[in-house]
């Protein structure tokens, strides 16, 4: 390619990308920003810094105890789903039984079903999960998993997409190192877990991250099953916050910016994983 | 509930794990009983939470039951839907949806092809450009929406970079013509980051040397776009304006934190219309005949549009 041509591209998607980032940079700026300026002032660097939208945050707008409640319940469909989801995906694309073809596709299905579907069917299943909440065998009297942290999980703790993402690496996957180990003698699943775990930790990692994000940045799920302050997840505090009288601009953005740190983290971490070819034509100049 | 966000980038990212599909043999393998082990767990938990909902989920649509009664479900028979095709309100989110769904996802794709053809290209620093300009996918609408909410906001930056340039500010969430395409922008600027990186998966699967022979018989700049890149895109393309119908006309979040579905209903959509429906007037049974309205709605478009785009071979 030209010369030129190289530098009005560069150009182009310095544009862009400034342009798609200023919407962040005025997040920052405002959650370092004291309130009485925030409402009014515009200048992108605060004249007087302060960290007290931080503190309001954290206590105000309960993002402190937010922020551990999601952890807590992003950290388990993380686990359960790089069990789970990738156990599955391994024996759909290496160890084949009668039917496992069409298991998957009825499996994979599920994943263009929308959430508004499922909504209300699940509402009902976790207000009536068996011996939870005050519930009963039956699952009557109480109030099940609604407002709780397991609650918050139910929907979460194996994604069909996973399954699908784990099945595709795998199908590509050498198959004679199983044969050779079977000859040996080795389990099924010592093969799985001594063999073949260990050289799949790329779609591991695309598999926990995806599940993270997905699960952090959630909000209707918790909308409807919480109540409490004491589950709300980081998403819904900043909704609650907003709906909780005045809009306090300063408090809100040092809630966004709270909330955005984990998966911008991850994501920075792992952009090799996450964007294909991301990394791609960096190398030449 | 949270798949939607991570299906949009799913099959780029499928492809640096996978190797290059290496010819693979078509050799029949023993089946293996201890694989129905492996997959037990999640077989058991998405037909208990994924597919189980959906037969309850229609079972209530054809019900009339209030969570808060101490009866149960009632048989309606199909009175729900019925219900609809005479409801307003429903039209009306439907309406909305739809020009929801044609507002963002036109400029989306548009501008998103326009960044992947400039990113594709292989000169220093252009992957910290295809990073920074995924950033908002991975944001979530919620955070992003509050963020917008400052920007629409009376001395937010649109009203200030309108008044600068001597324009009147404008209340944009609070008006019924602005409130939409307001929102309509957010969601742009939001998913144009996903776009592009499928497409750019899309744009680097097409062989170079299908470009040097074009060059080579004279073709030019907008041929080799018009004969080479857009038939070389087209199953990314599919796929990404299907994904793209499938979690527009999903709109919820965006809406809650910023319009409320208000101006007047100006910006209820369909899922929000449901939630309404669902956890404030506790319409357990003409919400889920909704929620299967839509589903069918989505399920026509993303087939119509998948036939539109796919089909044109001929």
């Amino acid at each position: 390619m030209s010369r030129a041509g190289v530098r009005w591209s560069r150009l182009a998607l310095l544009a862009a990308t400034v342009l798609v980032l200023v919407p962040f940079a005025w997040m920052v700026s405002i959650s370092f920003t004291p309130e009485e300026q925030a409402f009014s002032s515009v200048s992108l660097l605060p004249a007087e810094p302060t960290l007290v939208n931080y503190v309001e945050a954290v206590t105000d707008a309960n993002l402190g105890r937010a922020m551990l409640n999601s952890l807590v319940v992003t950290a388990v469909p993380v686990l359960t789903n790089c069990v789970a989801a990738v156990a599955a995906g391994y024996a759909f694309a290496l160890l084949p039984f009668r039917g496992s073809t069409a298991l998957f596709y009825l499996l994979l299905s599920t994943a263009a079903i929308p959430t508004s579907v499922t909504l209300i069917p699940l509402f009902l299943m976790a207000k009536g999960f068996p011996l939870a909440g005050g519930n009963d065998l039956a699952g009557y009297g109480g109030t099940g998993l609604l407002d709780s942290l397991p609650g918050l999980m139910l929907p979460h703790l194996v994604m069909t997409m996973n399954i699908f993402l784990a099945r595709q690496y795998f199908s590509t996957a050498n198959a004679e190192l199983a044969e050779a180990a079977r000859v040996d003698g080795a389990g099924e699943w010592r093969i799985f877990r001594s063999i073949y775990l260990p050289l799949s930790r790329p779609i591991v990692a695309v598999i926990a991250i995806f599940t993270f994000t997905g699960v952090w940045d959630d909000f209707l799920w918790p909308l409807v099953i919480t109540q409490s302050p004491e589950v709300q997840t980081v998403q819904l505090a900043l909704a609650q916050f907003l709906a909780s009288g005045t809009v306090r601009y300063g408090t809100l953005m040092a809630g966004a910016v709270l909330a955005t740190l984990p998966v911008l983290v991850i994501f920075l971490a792992n952009q090799r994983h996450f964007v294909s070819g991301l990394a791609d034509g960096s190398v030449k100049g | 509930m949270s798949t939607s966000q991570s299906t949009l980038v799913a099959a780029p990212a499928a492809a640096p794990a996978t190797a290059p599909p290496s010819p693979r043999r078509r050799r029949v393998r023993p089946t293996r009983w201890v694989g129905v082990l492996f997959v037990l767990p999640a077989t058991v938990y998405v037909l208990v939470y994924q597919l189980v909902p959906v037969v309850y989920g229609f079972v209530l649509s054809l019900t009339e039951y209030s969570p808060l009664s101490r009866s149960g479900p009632e048989w309606v028979g199909a009175a729900n839907y019925t219900a609809l095709l005479h409801d307003p309100d429903f039209g009306q989110a439907l309406l909305v949806t739809g020009r929801y769904v044609l507002m963002v996802l036109p400029p989306t794709v548009a501008i998103a092809l326009g960044l992947a053809l400039l990113a594709a290209r292989p000169f220093r620093g252009v992957g910290v450009f295809r990073s920074a300009l995924y950033v908002p996918h991975i944001v979530s609408l919620t955070t992003v929406a509050v963020v917008w909410l400052w920007i629409y906001s009376p001395n937010g930056l649109v009203n200030e970079v309108l008044t600068t340039v001597g324009l009147a500010p404008q209340s944009w969430l609070l008006e019924q013509e602005s409130a939409l395409p307001a929102v309509a922008a957010m969601r742009v600027w939001k998913a144009l980051g996903s776009n592009m990186v499928l497409l750019l998966a899309g744009l680097q699967s097409i062989p170079g040397e299908l470009y040097e022979a074009a060059s080579t018989d004279g073709a030019g700049a907008l041929q080799r776009f018009r004969h080479i890149t857009l038939p070389g895109l087209r199953p990314i393309l599919t796929y990404v304006v299907a994904m793209d119908i499938i979690f527009l006309a999903q709109g919820f979040a965006e809406l809650f934190i910023l319009t409320g579905g208000g101006p007047l209903a100006s910006t209820t959509t369909v899922n929000y219309l449901i939630y309404t429906e669902a956890f404030q007037y506790n319409g357990f049974g003409s919400a889920s005949a909704m929620a299967f309205v839509l589903f069918a709605f989505i399920a026509a478009f993303s087939f119509l549009s998948i036939r539109g785009v796919a089909g044109r071979r001929s």
